[in-house]
């Protein structure tokens, strides 16, 4: 069972307010996929290699040849508030 | 209550530093890392601006100036490395998440020796030993720009320009006792950064540090934002009494991030409700693990002679002071200049001249010797310290020419003709001296009736008749003959 402070912290994480309604609804949602994960963890995985990677493919580099970049009206394009060239976004401390 | 808090005892600073690496595309893209003179978001692409669907491809060149870090360090390469996400949410991160490593780094359990900060006097070394706890990679966040500071900025511009420059993170002990001994690390770490050609200290914000910092066996606190390289000793030093003060007043420090606030010199609580936990790393999906035990011996050889070795090498071979040898030794390019002029001429004069007096010009000048060396070539060093040997031009000569070799270019046979800089002989020094007696008799009189200090005002004064071309050793022997 997930607490109610749990949920707002992760809200908190995600930089989103969240209304009771949906705090309300991300707890019973939430809950339902760690009671999941609750079912998994019954699993003996004691001689199993831990899986940090799934599609086995290795040692994936490139050259360091630099290539062209967007240009600054490309980039700003989908930004809502721009200024000066600059992305402008809210203060955060 | 007797506490170990009103001394240095006790102070413990671990560091962690991040240097940014000078290949020629970023981390995880191909944008080019020369942005420092460019307009905002003109070097970004779908990739570091965190656009769904772009898929990062690590730089090999990348990873492998971070195993040379690793091996200059004296640590151990890891076979395998893995990215990860470390998620936070932050304007100059444009995914909501940094990709960084965890478990599974470059290197670990490395060692740096650096000297004591009250100095190895009488030719003793005293090494301090700074563990280094891991090397990784990560990508540089975006740059925020604040209309005013920090805490009265109603909004920040965000450039992503230097968005996944490649950084190698340098994650130390707690090992290091004061301000001053991190400031001596860092130095050391920026030479040895230098020499393996993978880093450019002369770039703004080439290498920030976050420090953390704890007195007397208390909490510990995580001060960020250090940028300058210049600003570490007062941000520390702020740190270290505010904890002290708090101890003293018998109130625990507190586990916390604190913001270095550089214009006003102190360290600012940022009230974070963010842990390590919070961070939530998994494993990068988008970049498959990378195996670099096979590149390890190749890189091993391209190890060049490291700051230490190379001042030890100095004092022996050249018989110079160990001051001389730290002096000549910081920098990679001072230490090949010194080097090419030592082969031809003097060594222990060479180390004066290019050790105490270009030293001294560059620093007042701020530039390095990588610049200067677009104007001043060791040959033209070696012909100019070859006319001040042969009498030619007088000491203050020799000064003149390397400013005017800094300042505007030219070689010194030329400066001496147009600067009328060639020392001047017997007739004229003895013109001089007569003429300056004759002009300040009250000096005179004052050295007759026992003030030697007059001898140095009328030195200067001929000094200065004679534009600086006579020695003044031979002046002063002029001056008591003549009165």
């Amino acid at each position: 069972m997930i607490r109610k402070e749990e949920i707002e912290h992760i809200g908190w994480l995600a930089r989103i307010e969240l209304s009771d309604a949906e705090k309300e609804l991300f707890e019973k949602q939430l809950s339902s996929i760690l009671d999941y994960f609750a079912v998994l963890d019954e699993l003996d995985t004691e001689d199993v290699e831990p899986t940090y990677h799934v599609i086995g493919i290795k040692d994936v580099v490139r050259e360091d040849e630099p290539k062209e970049a967007l240009s600054q009206s490309e980039v700003l394009r989908n930004a809502p508030k721009k200024e000066k060239g600059y992305f402008k976004s809210p203060r955060m401390l | 209550m007797k506490s170990e808090s009103t001394n240095t005892n006790g102070v413990k600073i671990g560091l962690e530093c991040h240097a940014q690496l000078i290949t020629k595309s970023k981390l995880f893209c191909p944008c080019s890392t020369d942005y420092h003179n460019s307009e905002p978001n003109t070097h970004v692409c779908a990739t570091c601006l965190g656009l769904p669907g772009a898929l990062p491809v690590v730089n090999e060149r990348a990873i492998r100036y971070g195993i040379k870090v690793a091996l200059a360090l004296n640590c151990e390469v890891q076979p395998q490395i893995i990215f990860y996400r470390k998620n936070y949410y932050y304007p100059d991160l444009p995914r909501g998440f940094q990709i960084t490593q965890y478990d599974f780094p470059i290197a670990l359990n490395g060692l740096v020796q650096i000297e004591s900060a009250s100095g190895g006097d009488g030719g003793r070394e005293r090494g301090i030993r700074i563990r280094i706890r891991r090397v990784h990679m990560e990508e540089d966040p975006g740059r925020l720009v604040y209309k005013g500071t920090i805490d009265t900025a109603k909004y920040s511009l965000v450039d992503y320009n230097r968005s996944g420059i490649p950084l190698v993170e340098i994650v130390t002990e707690p090992d290091l006792r004061s301000p001053k001994e991190v400031r001596i690390f860092l130095g050391e770490l920026r030479s040895i950064l230098g020499y393996l050609s993978v880093f450019d200290g002369d770039l703004e914000g080439a290498m920030r540090v976050d420090a953390n910092i704890s007195v007397g066996g208390g909490e510990r606190a995580e001060v960020k934002n250090i940028s300058s390289y210049k600003d570490v000793e007062r941000a520390l030093s702020f740190e270290i009494t505010r904890q002290k003060n708090l101890v003293r007043r018998g109130l625990k420090v507190t586990l916390e991030t604190r913001h270095y606030d550089e214009v006003r010199g102190i360290t600012l609580s940022m009230r974070t409700k963010e842990f390590e936990h919070d961070y939530r790393y998994f494993p990068e999906p988008d970049l498959v693990p990378i195996r670099i035990s096979d590149m390890v011996s190749e890189i091993k050889g391209e190890i060049p002679e490291l700051p230490d070795e190379k001042k030890r090498r100095f004092v022996s071979q050249y018989s110079i002071a160990r001051e001389h040898a730290n002096t000549l030794t910081y920098d990679i390019n001072i230490a090949d200049f010194y080097e090419e002029v030592a082969s031809k001429m003097d060594a222990g004069l060479s180390a004066v001249w290019v050790a105490d007096v270009l030293k001294g010009e560059l620093n007042y000048r701020g530039i390095s010797m990588r610049e200067a060396s677009k104007r001043v070539s060791a040959d033209d060093f070696v012909a100019m310290l070859r006319y001040f040997k042969k009498g030619v031009i007088t000491e203050r000569g020799a000064t003149e020419i390397i400013r005017e070799m800094l300042d505007h270019g030219g070689k010194p046979d030329e400066i001496i003709k147009r600067k009328g800089l060639a020392s001047i002989g017997s007739a004229e020094i003895e013109k001089a001296v007569l003429e300056v007696i004759k002009e300040n008799e009250n000096a005179v009189e004052d050295y007759r009736t026992g003030k030697k200090e007059a001898l140095h005002f009328l030195v200067g004064q001929v000094m200065r008749k004679t534009r600086g071309r006579a020695n003044p050793k031979d002046v002063s022997k002029w001056i008591e003959e003549k009165i």
